[in-house]
């Protein structure tokens, strides 16, 4: 992916930087909003990591305004040390796609700009997801393995099409709290873990090939081969 | 607990308006009472000592004319008085006593003897008939050698006065009790219309809007000045409450970007050490690590410092959206119900149909989402835990109840201040902010965290945590 990084913090931009690099992506770096803004609209990117307060007349929130009043749908994923929970509703009411607080752990960040970056463009009207031989039916909300039928809770079919959906990717604790619960707070104990290992239970006890893996550091990452 | 004191006028009997009122018409009332005393000692009793004197004077001039001119003198000066008398006032009544005979009229206009005359120089009341008329009189009684004298003035017309008198006075008293009343009705209402402004601005400020001033009536009076004393107040907090946003976005930036260089730093330590394989590896890796484990600790600590600032600022009641309470509780419940499955612990619920309230869901979810953890952490494998939300006349209630050890009575107490950890809570994990920012959606919502024993007498007791929140 081709992602322009518009970070005023020259340490953080550097580690961003690095980090993306070596996860295989192409990053151009704006040091202040009027530059990002510049670049973001004169040249094609394929994701925007965007700091909120930044130098140089033009923050955060009013570059990705401009650039939707363009009308650029370029996804956007606010990096930001404004972590109130109506900061949030800001980023995102003003274009933003994604909301990270710093500090942040680097696989957070790796794993939401992958699952922004390869978000499908245009909504296909997908009524099953498939991952190896794990079927699920989002019509008839109906989950088979192997064509053995899995009965599971209805918040447990959300997580699971939410993993489903992003197979392949690390999806980290945080993004399944927000995507699945729509929780914004930090639950002290390791709740969703819990929740992983119960569905896990459901899906891949009794077949030999697991599906959910878990990614040290990072999250899950539902796939077909080990 | 926050009472949400002022949004009502005071009681009638605890308003000051009342007690000045009430001040009022007893000075009011006082005075009155002072003038009226002072009028009726002027009139009716002056009247009377006139009486007294003007029979007093008859007395002493009658004993004399006695001394000059013997009996038959004295009833000549009593006929003469008499006649000269236009008014029909003066009474007399002369009568020659002799033992062994019943007395012999000499002289006067009063018809007969009053049966109940007292002895000699008494002074005294009576109703008796005098020129054809009967009468209320006042007389004196004089004896003198082989004579018996009384001498009197017809009180009739002064009666009369002293009636018409006392009818005025009454009717002055009424008034003024009337004048009073409306006097205080005034000064209450005159009181409460001035102080009303300053009310309404302190309610709006109290509920965290601190755009409001208190409008002057620019009388420049005592009230003018208090409402500007007032502003001069509310201008400070703001400017102060204005600085402490400042330095939270402040910190924010200053402390959030420092400690997500630093968290870079070590993630690419982390990324460039030797492989865990050797001792050393492990070693450098490790303390890497719980540095990185640490630094997401203090930025933990930091973001609910933040939380629980923001919501005693009342800051977030901007925010405040009706909805029902029931899904987000069952939401919570089923979220933690699989931890404590995980620990073998059940977690139930009590929920009615439906919770309508106003607030912010966020901040509530958070705080039912502390006190289950809570539970969860402190509640013994095979323990129950249970939420339970109930509505009443006074607000809603939403408890948590757990079979844990509970907490002591002292600590109660302190369980809302922020870093305050209990003995027994010492070897949990965790940062003693979980029940302050209960304590501070709880007050945030005009409501209170209330903790009890489960169940008082059992051992242990457990803990019950109650979120009052009255009604929106």
């Amino acid at each position: 992916m081709r992602i322009l990084l518009v970070e005023d913090d020259a340490e953080v931009a550097r580690f961003v930087r690095k980090g993306l690099h070596e996860a295989g992506h192409m990053v151009e770096h704006a040091a202040n909003g009027r530059d990002g803004l510049f670049l973001a609209a004169s040249e094609q990117f394929d994701l925007l990591v965007l700091d909120r307060m930044l130098p140089g007349g033009v923050d955060g929130l009013r570059l990705v305004e401009t650039l939707r009043s363009q009308a650029n749908r370029t996804p956007v994923l606010f990096l930001s040390a404004l972590a109130g929970v109506d900061e949030r509703v800001k980023g995102l009411k003003a274009g933003g796609d994604d909301y990270l607080v710093k500090p942040f752990a680097f696989a957070e960040l790796l794993a939401r700009v992958e699952a922004l970056g390869r978000r499908p463009s245009v909504d296909a009207p997908a009524t099953k997801l498939r991952v190896a031989d794990l079927e699920l039916d989002l019509l008839s909300r109906m989950v088979t393995r192997g064509g053995k039928r899995i009965d599971v809770q209805p918040r447990e079919f959300r997580l699971l099409e939410h993993l489903m959906r992003h197979a392949g990717q690390v999806v980290t604790r945080t993004m399944l709290l927000e995507k699945v619960w729509d929780y914004h707070f930090d639950p002290q104990t390791n709740v969703i873990d819990v929740h992983v290992s119960r569905l896990r239970q459901k899906i891949d006890k009794g077949f030999d090939k697991p599906l959910i893996h878990t990614v040290r550091n990072a999250g899950y990452v539902m796939r077909a081969e080990p | 607990m926050v009472t949400q004191a002022g949004e009502r006028p005071p009681r009638l009997l605890s308003s000051a308006g009342f007690r000045f009122a009430v001040l009022f018409a007893a000075m009011f009332s006082v005075a009155a009472v002072a003038m009226v005393a002072v009028l009726w000692w002027a009139t009716a009793i002056a009247l009377d000592r006139q009486t007294d004197a003007a029979i007093r004077a008859d007395a002493i001039a009658l004993t004399e004319r006695w001394r000059e001119s013997g009996a038959t003198g004295l009833a000549e000066s009593i006929d003469d008085r008499i006649t000269v008398d236009v008014e029909n006032e003066v009474i007399y009544l002369l009568r020659e006593v002799q033992e062994n005979a019943p007395p012999r009229r000499l002289a006067g206009n009063l018809e007969s003897w009053p049966e109940d005359t007292p002895a000699d120089g008494a002074w005294f009341r009576t109703r008796a008939k005098h020129d054809d008329i009967i009468s209320q009189m006042r007389l004196h009684r004089l004896d003198l050698p082989g004579l018996q004298l009384l001498i009197g003035r017809d009180e009739d017309q002064r009666v009369e006065l002293r009636r018409l008198l006392t009818e005025g006075v009454l009717y002055a008293s009424s008034a003024v009790v009337l004048f009073a009343l409306a006097g205080a009705w005034l000064i209450r209402r005159a009181l409460q219309r001035r102080l009303g402004p300053a009310f309404e601005t302190t309610i709006a400020i109290a509920a965290g809007d601190l755009g409001h001033r208190v409008p002057l009536s620019g009388r420049d009076d005592e009230f003018d000045r208090l409402a500007q004393t007032l502003n001069t107040m509310l201008d400070r907090v703001a400017t102060l409450m204005e600085g402490v946003r400042g330095v939270s976005d402040a910190i924010a930036h200053d402390l959030r970007t420092p400690i997500a260089r630093a968290r870079a730093k070590l993630e690419d330590a982390l990324a460039s050490a030797p492989p865990a394989r050797t001792e050393e590896g492990a070693a450098l890796r490790g303390a890497v690590e719980q540095g990185i484990a640490d630094l997401d600790n203090i930025a933990r600590i930091f973001q609910a410092l933040l939380r629980i600032a923001e919501a005693e600022a009342g800051a977030r009641r901007a925010a405040f959206a009706g909805f029902d309470l029931v899904p987000v509780l069952a939401d919570a419940a089923e979220f933690y119900a699989v931890v404590a499955e995980s620990r073998n612990q059940v977690l139930e619920t009590d929920l009615p149909e439906h919770l309508p309230m106003v607030g912010d869901r966020d901040l509530l979810l958070q705080a039912v989402a502390n006190l289950l953890d809570n539970a969860i952490k402190f509640t013994p494998a095979e323990g129950n835990i249970r939420l339970a939300a109930v509505q009443d006349d006074t607000g809603l209630c939403i408890s948590v109840t757990d079979d844990g050890p509970g907490m002591p009575a002292d600590d109660r107490d302190h369980a809302g201040e922020r870093f305050f950890r209990a003995d027994k809570a010492r070897a949990t994990p965790g940062s003693g902010l979980g029940l302050s920012l209960v304590q501070a959606m709880a007050h945030l919502h005009g409501g209170e965290l209330v903790l009890a024993d489960a169940v008082p007498g059992r051992e242990p007791p457990g803990l019950r945590a109650e979120l009052r929140l009255p009604r929106p």
